[in-house]
C-alpha cells in the first residue's frame, strides 16, 4: 500500500505539469483544421487554460461551445504570428488569471503557490514534536525473569485477596 | 486534556473553512474587466443592421449591458426583472445578443417583450469574449466614463437589483 502510494506521488511530482495536461486524447475535439502542426500547437496553449463553464477541464478537452469559440481563437492567433505568451495574455486580459492553470506567481497568488509547502513543512514539525514527546512513553521492556519471580512473590505474599 | 482538544479544534476552523466554501458560488469568477473601461466594439444593432454603436455612442451616462441570447434558458427567468427594471429605472438598458440569429432573437423579444433601449448584435461572440462572457445572462454596470463597475453573472434576480444594481446606479450618479 506504501509503495504504491508513493509511486502515486511520484508520478504526480514528476508528471507533465501536475494537474494540466491530464486529458485523455480521445477527448479531444477533432480538429478544424487540416494543419496537424497548427493544431498540435492550438492544442498544445489549449491545455494550459481552463474552460469556465465547465471549470474542471481545459480547453483543449471541453466541448462547450466557449471552448471551442477559444480554441478558434487560439487557431486564428498563431496564424497571426502570436505567440504562446501572448495568447495566455489575451485570455488571461480577458477571464482573470483563474483560466491559467499555471497562474503567474504574484501577491494574491502567493498562498496557491506556497500553501503546500508550508502545509507541509507544519506536518513536519508536528509529527517531529509527536515522535519527540512519544519516546519516553514507549512500550515498557519485557520483565526479566528476575522481576517475574518477585512480582509472583509480592503476589502471593497478598495472601491470595484481590 | 490539552491534546484532546487540539484534533477538535482543528476539526472546528476546518469546519469553518468548509462553511465558507458552501457559501461561494464557484461560477462567479472575479472578471479582471473590473475598473477597466469598456472594451472597444463597433456592433450593428438587432432591429437595424446598419446602425452601428460604439462604447463613445454611450459615453456621459450610467448604462447597463445585458448579454442574452434566444437560446440561452436562464435569460427567460431573467427577464420579467429586466422588464421591471426597464420601467422603473432611467438607466439605458443596453442588450448584447450573443451568438444568436436575428430573426430567433427578434421573435424572442416579440414574444416575451423588449425591455432594451438598444440590442447590439454580435453573431459570432467576439465582442463577448471581449468583455469575458463566459455564461449567459451576464450584466455589467458602466459608469459615465465607460468603466465597466461591476460584472453580474447569471440571471438578474429582484434582490439583485435591489441590493447591488440600483445602489451602484445611484451611487454613480444615474
Amino acid at each position: 500500500m506504501r509503495v504504491v502510494l508513493m509511486i502515486l506521488v511520484l508520478g504526480w511530482l514528476l508528471g507533465p505539469g501536475g494537474v494540466a495536461a491530464q486529458a485523455p486524447a480521445e477527448s479531444k475535439a477533432a480538429p478544424l483544421s487540416a494543419d496537424p502542426v497548427l493544431e498540435a500547437r492550438v492544442l498544445k496553449i489549449a491545455e494550459e487554460l481552463r474552460c469556465l463553464v465547465c471549470q474542471n477541464e481545459t480547453i483543449a478537452a471541453s466541448q462547450a461551445d466557449l471552448a471551442k469559440d477559444l480554441r478558434q481563437q487560439i487557431r486564428e492567433q498563431l496564424t497571426q504570428g502570436r505567440t504562446q505568451e501572448d495568447i495566455l495574455d489575451f485570455m488571461a486580459q480577458r477571464y482573470g488569471d483563474f483560466v491559467l492553470y499555471r497562474p503567474p506567481l504574484k501577491f494574491s497568488t502567493v498562498l496557491l503557490w506556497a500553501g503546500p509547502f508550508v502545509l507541509l513543512l507544519v506536518a513536519a514539525v508536528v509529527l517531529l514534536m509527536n515522535i519527540r514527546r512519544r519516546d519516553p512513553l514507549a512500550e515498557p521492556a519485557p520483565l526479566s525473569p528476575a522481576e517475574l519471580q518477585r512480582a509472583q512473590r509480592l503476589l502471593d505474599d497478598a495472601g491470595g485477596t484481590p | 486534556m490539552k491534546r484532546y482538544l487540539w484534533p477538535l479544534a482543528i476539526f472546528v476552523v476546518m469546519l469553518g473553512f468548509l462553511g465558507m466554501g458552501l457559501q461561494l458560488n464557484p461560477r462567479d469568477v472575479p472578471s479582471p474587466l473590473i475598473n477597466k473601461p469598456v472594451p472597444a466594439f463597433r456592433l450593428p444593432t438587432l432591429a437595424a443592421p446598419d446602425t452601428l454603436v460604439a462604447p463613445d455612442d454611450l459615453r456621459g451616462q450610467v448604462w447597463l449591458l445585458n448579454v442574452w441570447a434566444s437560446w440561452c434558458v436562464a435569460c427567460q427567468q431573467e427577464h420579467p426583472v429586466l422588464m421591471d427594471l426597464a420601467k422603473t429605472s432611467a438607466v439605458p438598458l443596453i442588450g448584447l445578443n450573443y451568438k444568436d440569429q436575428r430573426h430567433l432573437a427578434l421573435t424572442w423579444l416579440g414574444k416575451h417583450g423588449n425591455p432594451y433601449k438598444t440590442t447590439l448584435f454580435d453573431r459570432d461572440g467576439r465582442v463577448g469574449l471581449d468583455f469575458g462572457v463566459y455564461g449567459v445572462p451576464e450584466t455589467y454596470v458602466i459608469d459615465k466614463q465607460g468603466v465597466i463597475r461591476l460584472k453580474f453573472t447569471g440571471p438578474v434576480t429582484p434582490e439583485a437589483v435591489r441590493d447591488k444594481l440600483l445602489p451602484l446606479m445611484n451611487e454613480l450618479g444615474a
